[in-house]
C-alpha cells in the first residue's frame, strides 16, 4: 500500500544496477525508461569502468509501451555484447516492462543459450527497495550463472556483507572483514570492488560456508545458495565495529569454522592492544569536552543503526536514546533485530523505531529529552534537526551529501577508531 | 505556440517542436532540413541510458521556496527528494534565505500497481499539507502510474476545495519523451497552470525582468549590472517564492539563460499575457551577450543606457580577451550538450579561435514555439560556420568513437558523468555546468583561460588515460558513429 515517504532513505528494486556496478567488468543493462539509470545513480564514487550514465538501456518510449519492448530489449543485448567489453552482463527490468508485461526472461535465456554470460534479475520498483533489489542480483547470478561443485576449498568462505553504493562505506568494510578473516586463517572470497569479479564468482560454488555479515539483507541469498550450491551458511547480524564486537565475531566465527580458539585470541588480543594504545592517548577527549553528552541516535538503515548502537554502548559507554531503522526491514525480520539492541553491556536497552517517515523520526528527536547536547548519526536530513538542537551531527547513512568517501570504514577495530576520528573532528569545531 | 492552460497535460517536445534525438551530418544541413521540413529524427537499436524529463521537472519545481512536490510512485522515481533537499537548503542558505519546501514519495508497491492507489495519495496530499503547509502543492505522475491510468487530475480536482493553497497534477511519465527538456516545459505548465495570475488591472508599473536561470549563481552581479538600465531581474525557479510567481505576468519581459530551459515559460508569457520573450542568441560570448543586452534594450525601451554599458565593459575586456585568443588560435574541440548550449558555445568557441571539429546536440528542436529556427543555429548560418553534427541523447559510445577518430585538444561537456570518460581517454576537457561560466565579457575572460589552463596541463588527463581501460570494444571504434541508426 502506497505510504508517505518522507525524507527518503532508499532507492527502488531497480538501484540494484549499483550491486552490478561494484562487480568488476559486470555491465548492467536496463530494460526501462530512458533516465531510470541517472536517477538511481550515486554522484560521487561512480566513475569506474563503467558509470550510470553509460549503462546500455532500452530506454523505453511511449510505442514500446503500447507494443511491448521485448525486440528492443533483444537488439540492446544484442549489441551490448558487441560494444561493451564486460565479463558478465545483467539484465534489469523496470517498472514499465513488467507491468506491460514484456518476457524479458525469455529474452534473456534465448542468449543463455548460446552461451553468453547473461543473467536476468526482474527489479520493478514497486517489487521492492534496493535492499531487496540488491538480493535479487545476487540470487539472479547464483542461480542463473552457478552450478553446484563437489570440490570444496579448506578454508574458503565466501563473505558477504551490506549493499555496494547504498552503503557508502561497502568498499572498504569488506576488505576489512577480509583482513580479519584472513588473519585467522581462512580465505575470505568476495565478489565486490576492485581486483573481484567473475573468477570470484566462480570460486563461490567450492567454499565451505558462506558468512553474511549483516542485520537481514542477503538471508535471502544464503538460503538460495544453501539449496542451490548446498553451501551452508553463518548468519551474523551485527557488522563488528570497535574492540567488543569484533571479538565477538571473530570468536563466533572461528568457532564456526573450527578453529583453534588460541589463534582467535591472539589475534583479538594483538588488535585489542593496539586499540587500547590509542584509546588510552584519546581518552581524555571523550571525558574532558563540553559538547558531547551520553545520549546518542542512530537513523540508519538495519546494519549501521544496530553496529553503530553496540559500539557506542559496549565500547564508549554512551547511552542510547531512541534508534531508528529506516530500511522498510521486512517485518518478519523486525522481531531479531530488536531483540539485538536489547543485547548490550549492562543490561542496556536500546528503544528501537522501524520507521521510514523521516517526519516521524524528527518529531521523536526534537522531543526526546538528551540530558545535553544530541549526539546524531544519520542520513543528511539530520543535519538540520541535530544543528537547531545544537547537537553533533554525523552524516553516515544515505543519502551522503556530508562526506566524501573512497575506501574509509567502519568495520572491525580500525574501523571503530575511524568512526570515532570522524565524530571527534565534528566535535573539536565547537566549543560550549 | 497554443498553450492549453485548462488541461494539465502538454504534448511533448517531438509532437510540439519537432524535436529529434538522433541525426548525423554537418550543421548546415541539419538547419536545411528543418527549415525545409525534410528533417527525419532516427531512433537506436542499441542505447545507453540518458536522463528522465521527471529530473528536469521536479528539480525544477523544488527549486521554489516553500512547496510541496507530491511523487506518486515507487521509491526510485522519488529519489531525486534526497538531492532536492541538500539544493533547497544550501541554495537557501546562499542566498540567506530559508526554504521549506518538501518532496515526498508514495513508495508505491506491487499491489498498488493492481489496485490502484488514488485513495492513498489523497491521505498523503493532506498530510503533507498538515505537516508543512506549503504555498503550492505539485502532484507528479510516474511512468508506473501513468500505465494503470491512476487518475491523478481527478484527485487534484477533488482536493482542491478543501486545500488553502494551489494544487496542481504534473504529468511526468519518464517514457513519454526522450527529450528530458520537455520536463521544463512540464514544470512551467504547472507554474503557469496553477501560480501565474492575470495581471492585475490596477497593478502598479515596474521595472522587472523575469530571468529564468538554473542556479543563480551570477544573480548579484546580474542584479548590479541591471541597474545601470533600470531593471530588476526576477530569478526563477531556484529560490523563487510563489508570490513572485504569481505576478510573472505584470513584469517588463521575459529572457532566459538557456533557450531549451526557458522557451515554454517565455513563449507562453507573450502568448498569454503579452509580456514579452527576449528572443536571441544566448549571452555566452561578446556577440552573445551584446546581441541579448541590445534585444533587452530594444523590447524594454533603454537602448541608449545598453550602449552606454556595451561600450564600457568593451574597453575593459576586448584587450584582454584579444590577448587570450592569440594563445587559443588553432585549438581544436569536440562538444556535447543541450541544443540550448552545443550551438551557443560553438560560436564562441568560433569566436576565440577554437575550431569546432564535432558539435554533438543531445537533442535537437526544430523550431522554436514560435516557429522559428532556433537563433543560435541561424546565426551560425548567416556567418557561414559549419562543422560536423550530430544529435544524441548523451549516447557517450558515439563520443567516445568520435574523440577516438578526431583526437580533439578538447571536449567540452555540461552533463554529469559525461567529462569523465573523455579524460579517460586522454582528452583534457571542460565541465561547462554553470550556466554562468561563459556569461557576458569577464566570464567569456575567464573562460578563455580556463580552457587555456586546461589544455596547458594535460598531466591528470595523461596519467589517468595511461592507467584506464576503457569499457568499449575495438570492434566499436572500429564502426561508424551511426552504427545503431535506424529509421522511426
Amino acid at each position: 500500500m502506497a505510504k508517505i515517504l518522507d525524507k527518503q532513505r532508499y532507492k527502488c528494486a531497480l538501484a540494484a544496477m549499483q550491486t552490478v556496478q561494484a562487480i568488476d567488468r559486470a555491465c548492467p543493462i536496463l530494460h526501462s525508461g530512458p533516465g531510470c539509470a541517472q536517477k538511481l545513480s550515486d554522484t560521487t564514487g561512480s566513475s569506474g569502468y563503467l558509470s550510470p550514465q553509460i549503462f546500455p538501456c532500452t530506454s523505453i518510449n511511449e510505442k514500446d509501451v503500447v507494443f511491448g519492448g521485448v525486440k528492443k530489449l533483444s537488439t540492446t543485448i544484442e549489441n551490448a555484447l558487441k560494444v561493451i567489453d564486460a565479463d558478465l552482463f545483467v539484465v534489469l527490468t523496470g517498472c514499465i516492462p513488467e507491468i506491460v508485461g514484456d518476457d524479458a526472461q525469455d529474452v534473456v535465456s534465448k542468449f543463455q543459450e548460446k552461451g553468453k554470460p547473461v543473467v536476468f534479475a526482474p527489479s520493478a520498483g514497486f517489487k521492492g527497495n534496493n535492499y531487496k533489489g540488491h538480493e535479487q542480483v545476487v540470487d539472479a547470478i547464483v542461480t542463473q550463472f552457478l552450478e553446484r561443485s563437489d570440490d570444496r576449498e579448506k578454508g574458503l568462505v565466501n563473505l558477504w556483507a551490506d549493499v555496494p553504493y547504498q552503503d557508502l562505506f561497502w568498499l572498504g568494510n569488506i576488505r576489512e572483514l577480509e583482513n580479519l578473516l584472513t588473519e585467522i586463517g581462512l580465505k575470505p572470497n568476495t565478489i565486490f570492488g576492485y581486483q573481484r569479479g567473475i573468477e570470484n564468482i566462480k570460486r563461490i560454488p567450492k567454499a565451505e560456508f558462506n558468512l553474511l555479515v549483516s542485520p537481514w539483507v542477503g538471508l535471502q541469498n544464503m538460503k538460495t545458495m544453501e539449496k542451490h550450491l548446498g553451501i551452508p551458511y553463518l548468519h551474523y547480524p551485527v557488522l563488528p565495529v570497535g574492540a567488543t564486537e569484533t571479538g565477538k565475531f571473530l570468536r563466533t566465527v572461528g568457532k564456526f569454522a573450527g578453529i583453534d580458539s588460541e589463534k582467535i585470541e591472539s589475534v583479538i588480543k594483538k588488535h585489542e592492544d593496539y586499540f587500547y594504545y590509542l584509546i588510552s592517548r584519546y581518552a581524555d577527549l571523550f571525558l574532558e569536552n563540553r559538547v558531547i553528552n551520553k545520549q546518542f541516535t542512530l537513523v540508519a538503515d538495519a546494519q549501521y543503526s544496530l553496529a553503530i548502537t553496540k559500539f557506542l554502548v559496549n565500547d564508549l559507554g554512551l547511552i542510547p536514546a531512541r534508534q531508528f531503522v529506516t530500511d522498510d526491514t521486512p517485518k518478519n525480520y523486525q522481531d531479531a533485530i530488536t531483540d539485538e539492541f536489547q543485547n548490550l553491556n549492562y543490561g542496556i536497552k536500546a528503544d528501537v523505531s522501524f520507521e521510514t517517515d523521516g517526519y516521524k523520526i524528527h518529531e521523536q528527536i526534537r522531543s526526546h529529552d538528551y540530558h545535553g547536547y544530541p549526539l546524531v548519526l544519520g542520513g543528511y536530513y539530520e543535519k538540520e534537526v541535530t544543528e537547531s538542537l545544537k547537537g553533533n551531527f554525523l552524516n553516515i547513512s544515505w543519502p551522503v551529501l556530508d562526506k566524501v568517501v573512497f575506501d574509509s570504514f567502519y568495520a572491525g577495530y580500525t574501523g571503530g577508531i575511524r568512526l570515532i576520528e570522524d565524530i571527534y573532528t565534528v566535535a573539536v569545531q565547537r566549543f560550549n | 505556440m497554443n498553450i492549453n492552460l485548462s488541461n494539465s497535460n502538454l504534448s511533448v517536445r517531438e509532437t510540439r517542436i519537432g524535436s529529434i534525438t538522433g541525426y548525423i551530418g554537418s550543421l548546415k544541413d541539419l538547419a536545411e532540413k528543418s527549415q525545409c521540413g525534410t528533417l527525419k529524427g532516427c531512433a537506436r537499436c542499441f542505447s545507453q541510458s540518458s536522463t528522465c524529463l521527471s529530473l528536469c521537472g521536479l528539480s525544477q519545481l523544488a527549486g521554489i521556496r516553500d512547496v510541496a512536490i507530491i511523487h506518486h510512485g515507487p521509491s526510485g522515481c522519488s529519489v531525486t527528494s534526497s538531492n532536492s533537499y541538500y539544493m533547497s537548503k544550501v541554495m537557501s542558505k546562499k542566498r540567506g534565505v530559508t526554504s521549506d519546501t518538501v518532496y515526498v514519495g508514495t513508495d508505491m508497491n506491487e499491489k498498488d500497481t493492481i489496485f490502484g492507489s488514488t485513495e492513498a495519495l489523497r491521505k498523503i496530499i493532506f498530510e503533507v499539507d498538515r505537516r508543512y503547509k506549503p504555498k503550492a502543492i505539485f502532484v507528479s505522475s510516474s511512468c508506473a502510474t501513468g500505465i494503470i491510468g491512476e487518475d491523478i487530475d481527478s484527485i487534484v480536482d477533488e482536493v482542491k476545495d478543501e486545500i488553502a493553497v494551489p494544487v496542481v497534477a504534473v504529468h511526468c511519465e519518464g517514457f513519454k519523451s526522450k527529450i528530458w527538456a520537455t520536463g521544463f516545459d512540464i514544470s512551467d505548465h504547472a507554474v503557469l497552470q496553477a501560480i501565474v495570475q492575470k495581471p492585475r488591472p490596477n497593478a502598479p508599473k515596474n521595472n522587472k525582468i523575469n530571468f529564468k536561470n538554473f542556479f543563480e549563481s551570477a544573480r548579484p552581479e546580474i542584479i548590479e549590472m541591471f541597474k545601470n538600465f533600470d531593471l530588476d531581474p526576477v530569478f526563477l525557479y531556484c529560490n523563487s517564492t510563489v508570490e513572485e510567481l504569481s505576478t510573472l505576468s505584470e513584469n517588463l519581459a521575459t529572457t532566459c539563460i538557456c533557450g531549451t530551459l526557458g522557451n515554454y515559460l517565455g513563449n507562453a508569457l507573450e502568448e498569454k499575457y503579452g509580456v514579452p520573450y527576449v528572443r536571441s542568441i544566448n549571452q555566452c560570448g561578446i556577440t552573445g551577450f551584446e546581441a541579448w543586452l541590445r534585444e533587452i534594450g530594444r523590447v524594454t525601451n533603454r537602448s541608449e543606457k545598453i550602449e552606454k554599458y556595451i561600450a564600457e565593459q568593451r574597453a575593459i575586456y576586448l584587450p584582454q580577451i584579444e590577448e587570450v585568443k592569440k594563445q587559443l588560435e588553432g585549438l581544436t574541440a569536440v562538444l556535447g550538450m543541450g541544443p540550448g548550449y552545443t550551438f551557443e558555445v560553438s560560436r564562441v568557441l568560433n569566436e576565440l579561435g577554437i575550431k569546432v571539429v564535432w558539435a554533438l546536440a543531445w537533442h535537437y528542436d526544430k523550431k522554436y514555439e514560435n516557429g522559428d529556427v532556433p537563433p543560435s543555429m541561424k546565426y551560425l548560418l548567416d556567418n557561414d560556420i559549419d562543422f560536423e553534427t550530430s544529435v544524441a541523447d548523451q549516447q557517450n559510445y558515439e563520443v567516445m568513437n568520435i574523440l577516438r577518430k578526431y583526437n580533439p585538444d578538447m571536449y567540452l561537456s555540461r552533463h554529469p558523468g559525461s567529462t569523465v570518460w573523455a579524460i579517460k581517454n586522454g582528452t583534457p576537457a571542460v565541465y561547462v555546468a554553470d550556466e554562468y561560466m561563459i556569461f557576458g565579457y569577464k566570464h567569456t575572460l575567464e573562460f578563455a583561460k580556463t580552457v587555456l589552463d586546461t589544455v596547458q596541463n594535460r598531466s591528470f588527463e595523461a596519467n589517468l588515460a595511461k592507467r584506464s581501460k576503457l569499457p568499449y570494444t575495438q570492434w566499436w571504434y572500429e564502426q561508424n558513429v551511426d552504427k545503431f541508426f535506424e529509421n522511426n
